[in-house]
């Protein structure tokens, strides 16, 4: 199997080698910022991984990701948030108590995300194009919106989070322990992505991205294998945004802002469209960027942009497509 | 709720749209004519509304500075055209959102190097300012007014420069056939930096504008961009009749729904939960507005159907 890697696997290894060992170094070094870094570049993956399915896949150029990424968020803040102050979600029609248990607030972060998905691709899917990409930022203003006038989670403030929640086993405020926790569930999800771009489904969505109509003609509808990508794309965004929200201990409306959307966008680019490990790769080297470029000038934005534009104009593929060659598999 | 407050939100409307129409007249051409999605339409409102301000400072004279916010705008508009925006035309709309979304960054941290953090502010000239009484005894900002006169006016002479000029007609052919159009001799690219330049001094001098009422301030430029981007959008993008119904009808909506929709909801609600309900759905309202158009009609209320 080793001997018939591609090109692509290796530096697939290589990434994920890197993104182990680098904290592993940090915790010996006993540098903690860094572990928080590292974190920081796994969960901005998994947000990026999440969008990669929509926008790799399925073709469809989503601005509204940070709605489900703001989603997740907000399921992490409003559960410990009545945890930590004693108080239930709801009382009628049912009695739902607040939360401090990880996975519990992953199951309703995916579920959420994953409905709203739904609803948000039922709707905007009857448009494509320039359309699409307007309606989808169309959707996540209106969220964006509607948290800042929220004034019971907070409104523009957002809502702070005294601790960390937990997960059975582990002490999630230890940095190394939940940056390992993180990184579990971003093998996890990329193994399922891995799996599902081979699967029939996968199969048929690069199809339906490329050529509609014959996947129309061979009896498939080609909107709603869109479809169920847009959803499986929102749910895993969602969690990205509820361990995001763990990191931070906060949540506010920023975390539904079109900037942020963008600025997945910009992950998914810089690493390769449609690579397995494409959004892995722009997640790291955007966050190391903004850390480096960061301490040397208070302008690294301006940096940042000229960076990009430089990527868009010279090096279609990302940084992945430039180390291993046109992938076979892809368009 | 008197008959007069209502003229003055329909006035103030009114006032916004037409000013949402100068940048999103530029916006719906350059799609229109070149297939491109401009995320940085929104920094030339910017470098419009810097260039007038710094301007105004050195000179006092607000046509002078109105005069530079058209030309710096739209010579920097040609200049980007020529550097990077004429490389994307062939490109997919995504890599355009990326390269222009490069833009904004550029453009913004660039005007924060050269001019601050800190809010720049442009006088309304004093033979605009104060109140003006109209018909019926309603007090209103004569600058606001003047403001709706220029909108309209410009509108006007886009409709004029596009319907009846050898310019229009080159770029309504351009829209249509852009093959066709360089077969038959007009120098294309030439065309695109002009259309490019117009748009980029339109959303210069709507920056301008309204500098003058709001701060002149790095990031002032987004939020207007996105309220564009719904109005050509539920206009039908490429249709510059489309944008003026939409930056009316967003205009109105957010003006109105933003005074009318709290007190409605005190009807029926406890006042302060009315007024959180109401002011909460009147932010969303144009978002709202826009879906619904789009679910309704998946192309723009003009636009081409698919």
């Amino acid at each position: 199997m080793i001997g018939g890697m591609s090109r692509e696997g290796w530096i697939n290894l290589a990434v994920l080698a890197g993104l182990l060992v680098v904290p592993l170094w940090a915790l010996w070094a006993d540098e903690p910022f860094t572990i928080t870094l590292a974190t920081r570049v796994v969960i901005l993956a998994l947000a990026a991984v999440g969008l990669n399915i929509a926008l790799g896949l399925g073709g469809l150029v989503s601005l509204g990701h940070a709605v489900f990424f703001g989603i997740g968020g907000y399921a992490m803040g409003i559960l410990a948030h009545h945890a930590q102050t004693y108080t239930s979600v709801m009382e009628w029609p049912l009695l739902i108590e607040g939360t401090k248990s990880m996975p519990v607030v992953w199951l309703v972060a995916v579920v959420a995300s994953a409905l709203a998905a739904l609803v948000i691709g039922v709707l905007s899917l009857r448009t494509s194009g320039v359309y699409f990409i307007m309606i989808t930022l169309a959707f996540g203003q209106m969220f964006f919106y509607f948290a800042i006038s929220w004034s019971a989670y907070g409104g523009e403030d957002g809502l702070s989070i005294y601790v960390r929640n937990g997960f059975p086993g582990l002490n999630t405020l230890v940095p190394i322990q939940f940056f390992g926790l993180c990184f579990a569930i971003l093998c996890a999800v990329l193994w399922l992505t891995a799996r599902l771009m081979r699967s029939p489904f996968g199969l048929a969505l690069n199809a339906a991205r490329q050529v509609p109509v014959r996947v129309e003609t061979v009896g498939l509808n080609p909107v709603r294998l869109k479809l169920v990508a847009f959803v499986i794309s929102g749910a895993i965004t969602g969690l990205a945004g509820a361990l995001f929200a763990d990191l931070n201990r906060f949540v506010s409306p920023t975390m539904f802002s079109w900037q942020f959307s963008g600025e997945i966008i910009i992950l998914v680019i810089l690493g390769g469209v449609g690579r397995l490990f494409g959004p892995v790769v722009g997640a790291a080297v955007f966050v190391v960027l903004e850390h480096w470029l960061g301490g040397l000038t208070e302008f690294w934005l301006i940096w940042l942009g000229v960076i990009l534009l430089l990527i868009v104009l010279f090096a279609r593929g990302g940084i992945v497509g430039m180390l291993a060659g046109r992938s076979v598999a892809h368009d | 709720m008197s008959g007069i407050l209502i003229i003055e939100q329909v006035l103030n409307g009114l006032q916004f749209g037409v000013m949402l129409f100068l940048m999103a007249a530029g916006l719906t051409l350059i799609f229109g004519v070149m297939g491109l999605i401009n995320l940085a339409h929104g920094s030339l409102y910017m470098v419009g509304a810097f260039a007038a301000a710094a301007v105004a400072a050195a000179t006092g004279n607000f046509v002078l500075a109105l005069g530079a916010a058209l030309a710096v705008a739209a010579a920097v508009g040609a200049i980007v055209e020529v550097v990077v925006i004429r490389r994307l035309y062939a490109t997919d709309h995504l890599d355009q959102v990326l390269a222009t979304f490069a833009l904004i960054l550029i453009f913004s941290e660039g005007t924060r190097y050269l001019f601050g953090s800190f809010p720049l502010y442009l006088d309304i000239p004093d033979a605009l300012s104060g109140p003006v009484t109209l018909p019926g005894g309603i007090q209103y900002p004569l600058y606001r007014l003047a403001l709706i006169g220029v909108g309209l006016a410009v509108a006007v002479g886009l409709w004029l420069l596009i319907e009846r000029t050898r310019v229009g007609i080159r770029i309504r052919a351009g829209e249509n056939d852009r093959e066709m159009i360089a077969a038959l001799g007009v120098d294309i690219s030439k065309l695109y930096t002009l259309v490019f330049a117009l748009g980029a001094a339109l959303a210069g001098l709507a920056g301008a504008l309204v500098g003058a009422i709001q701060s002149v301030q790095v990031g002032m430029g987004e939020p207007v961009l996105i309220l564009a981007f719904v109005v050509i959008v539920i206009g039908g993008i490429g249709s510059i009749r489309g944008a003026f119904v939409g930056a009316i009808l967003v205009g109105l909506t957010d003006t109105l729904g933003g005074i009318f929709l709290p007190e409605l909801f005190k009807l029926f609600m406890e006042p302060a939960a009315g007024t959180q309900v109401g002011a909460s759905l009147a932010s969303m309202a144009i978002y709202i507005l826009m879906s619904a158009v789009l679910v309704w009609r998946p192309t723009g209320l003009f636009g081409a159907r698919a």
